[in-house]
């Protein structure tokens, strides 16, 4: 994966991608406006949210404990998964226990953060996306864009071609002559995905919340696929990072106002399912609770870092970034894109990769992300954090362990600017030579700059530099002073 | 009350008139404002892009520079928000990574003496009419560390309300951030550029002939993107606006 700007450049020149984001992104935005204005007291359930997930990342450890005990006593399994593989390893060996060769799946990022349909189709099992616009990403062998609406940077004509196209290669084709209404390719997702939930044996799940208290897992979803998935087979497997855990059922209140506001802008979610284990003649015979680590733990060593494991993954974030909606979400080389995955990729994943060394710059930090945040993540900071990582290095904790990182490569020439900056402001004399340096030769000033500079003005005009810096005039006419009265030789 | 003005190292580089305006303009309100000569940058450059050991020196410069002073004055939102938001951080860190107290106790001073220039004029001076004049048609870009971290609110906006001679137009999607970014205009060129177009286009939707703004770094991106567009609009600092008089016919 190259690094981000590299990335980015494709989409940034492709006017379709740039029109369908645009256009999603404000839609979007508007309404989740509208639907937060509605709440009189939302900074309150802002900083509600916010204490309760800091609070159980504190304890983790205890409410982990407590969540065990509780999805055991309901009569699940909770298995433990310190990475990506350990937990394919979990989840493809239970699939294969039942005999089954497929699964439903509800749409979850975690399950996409382990690459969890490639380790299943290694392995022969098919697993089928459910959600509309992840069978759609599926369908179209494509990857997602956006955290909460996969397929963001597809309009309905592109739809209906991979529809058309590829329906009949896993199950159901699509009927003669669909066109691209949203009502028809809904109802040819709906035939086509109903044959899968009645068939299968097996469903794959991850969750928005679990409550320690009572082992309750929590899917918000809004087209009923999930549902469906979560109680026609046999066997759930739910697969969840160990940050998703709330201490008790009264805090979901908070999490199930802001979540569906800031998600989808709707004061609810169509779909709230919950299940606590099994129970007899009623959903799944078999409930599995995998939990997975793969970073997590080593995000919380990160005092200012930390903060971005509260994500309740509603991507408010992505859709006021300026720069998601112009470098779409695949430039951010991650199953989580936009503002919140530049700080959680190169946490979980570490910052060597040449894309996650890049990310913490993909940003202008105008803030807009941090305002919209359900729980306050205060994602400039945490880029700025991430981006003192990169280019200084320091103590980290990798799997567990403290690790002096090394300050990345390419960084040399930015480094020593930065020094030779700090040197020279740090001399007012030696600032007032350059700047009238530059004031004498600014006739001789190319229009091109070379260097790193060519990204400047290659799209943009030099400012040109004045006859004279403001210290020179200031200390010429003592502040203008001795120029009141109209002698102004300055202009 | 003892004024220093905190011009920022690439006002008084690129943007003397800036300069120039805001003593004027404080000068007629009455306000005897100091230029300390010592002053150079507040180490945003530094610290935005990771160098926050880089950034320390400075921050300590400033302080020594500007520490005796009753009210610092700045016509940059960004370097205003280093200074209010970023400061206080930067001595929290040193804490943290066991630094002592020394970095927070240096920079604890000038924190809050540190204003905007809006800022100072709404909030200290007390005034929204500057008597200022300036028969144009001007939208007003407010910029994202004026906007969001330090709160500017209607501050500018009022205080162009107020200047005899100027329409001003709504700018669409105004809180939208330029794409400036500092060295992002550099490290993610294209998706700046990008965002820069789109600022430039909205703005000349409006049909003004002024996008004004409280930052110069955030105008020169934009300046800079208007003349490669060939608009024809100018990019003007709020400061030149409000420290023009029907005397002079800006």
């Amino acid at each position: 994966m190259p690094a981000f700007p590299e990335a980015a450049h494709e989409a940034v020149h492709n006017q379709t991608l740039r029109g369908n984001l645009r256009h999603a992104t404000h839609t979007i935005r508007a309404k989740r406006a509208n639907a937060v204005a509605e709440v009189s007291d939302w900074a309150e359930l802002r900083e509600a949210g916010k204490q309760i997930k800091d609070h159980t990342l504190r304890h983790l450890d205890r409410y982990l404990v407590q969540l065990e005990e509780s999805v055991t006593a309901a009569g699940g399994t909770v298995h433990w998964a310190a990475d990506a593989d350990e937990a394919n390893r979990i989840v493809t060996s239970l699939v294969k226990a039942t005999g089954e060769s497929e699964v439903v799946k509800v749409k979850s990022m975690a399950t996409q953060e382990i690459g969890l349909n490639e380790a299943l189709e290694a392995e022969g099992v098919n697993a089928y996306e459910t959600d509309l616009a992840e069978l759609i990403v599926q369908l179209g062998k494509d990857r997602p864009s956006h955290i909460l609406v996969p397929a963001i940077h597809r309009n309905r004509g592109e739809i209906r071609e991979i529809f058309a196209r590829e329906m009949s290669e896993w199950g159901r084709p699509a009927p003669e002559g669909l066109t691209d209404t949203p009502a028809e390719l809904a109802d040819a997702a709906r035939l086509h995905l109903r044959e899968k939930f009645l068939r299968a044996k097996v469903g794959v799940s991850g969750a928005n919340f679990m409550v320690a208290e009572t082992g309750t897992l929590v899917v918000v979803e809004s087209e009923g696929n999930g549902r469906m998935c979560l109680t026609l087979p046999e066997t759930l497997i739910s697969v969840v990072g160990i940050e998703k855990i709330v201490p008790t059922w009264q805090d979901l209140e908070v999490f199930l106002q802001t979540l569906p506001r800031s998600s989808t802008a709707e004061r609810m979610n169509p779909y709230t399912s919950m299940w606590t284990g099994t129970t007899d003649e009623d959903g799944p015979r078999a409930f599995h609770l995998v939990l997975i680590d793969n970073g997590r733990t080593d995000t919380l060593a990160d005092e200012v870092g930390r903060q971005a494991l509260r994500c309740i993954r509603c991507s408010a974030c992505l859709n006021v970034c300026p720069v998601y909606e112009r470098a779409g979400g695949h430039a951010y080389g991650s199953v989580y894109p936009g503002p919140i995955g530049a700080i959680l990729s190169p946490q979980l994943r570490g910052t060597e990769s040449e894309i996650d060394a890049s990310l913490p710059y993909a940003s202008s930090l105008c803030g807009a992300c941090y305002e919209v945040c359900p729980v306050a993540i205060d994602i400039p900071e945490v880029l700025v954090h991430l981006r003192e990582r990169v280019v200084q290095g320091g103590a980290v904790t990798r799997e567990g362990a403290k690790v002096v990182l090394k300050p990345a490569k390419g960084h040399a020439a930015e480094r020593a600017a930065m020094r030779a900056a700090r040197w020279a402001f740090g001399r007012p004399g030696v600032l007032r030579t350059g700047q009238r340096l530059a004031s004498r030769t600014r006739r001789f000033h190319p229009r091109t700059l070379p260097g790193p500079g060519r990204a400047w003005s290659e799209t943009r005009s030099l400012p040109a530099v004045p006859a004279e810096p403001f210290r020179d005039w200031w200390q010429r006419t003592k502040g203008g002073q001795e120029t009141r009265g109209g002698k102004d030789t300055s202009k | 009350m003892r004024v220093a003005l905190f011009l920022t190292c690439v006002n008084d580089t690129l943007y003397p008139d800036t300069g120039r305006a805001v003593v004027k303009l404080l000068t007629k309100l009455g306000v005897d404002v100091d230029f300390p000569m010592a002053q150079t940058c507040c180490g945003q450059a530094h610290y935005n892009t990771g160098y926050r050991h880089e950034a320390e020196p400075l921050a300590r410069h400033f302080s020594d520079v500007f520490g005796g002073y009753d009210a610092i004055v700045t016509p940059s939102g960004s370097c205003g928000a280093m200074v209010r938001e970023l400061y206080p951080r930067m001595g929290e860190r040193a804490r943290a990574e066991g630094r002592g107290d020394g970095l927070a106790t240096a920079l604890a001073p000038v924190v809050p003496k540190t204003y905007e220039l809006t800022e100072f004029l709404v909030d200290v001076l007390k005034v929204t009419d500057v008597g200022a004049y300036y028969p144009h048609t001007v939208t007003y870009h407010p910029t994202c560390h004026g906007l969001r971290s330090l709160g500017l609110g209607d501050r500018p906006r009022r205080l162009l309300q107020a200047v005899r001679g100027l329409e001003l137009k709504e700018l669409p999607g105004a809180d939208e951030c330029c794409g400036f970014g500092g060295t992002f205009a550099l490290k993610n060129s294209d998706v700046s550029a990008a965002m820069g177009a789109d600022k430039v286009r909205n703005a000349e939707s409006t049909g003004a002939d002024v996008l004004c703004a409280a930052d110069n770094s955030c105008l020169m991106h934009i300046g800079g993107t208007m003349t490669r567009l060939r608009t024809g609009m100018r990019p003007v600092h709020i400061a030149e606006i409000l420290a023009s008089t029907e005397e002079e016919r800006a």
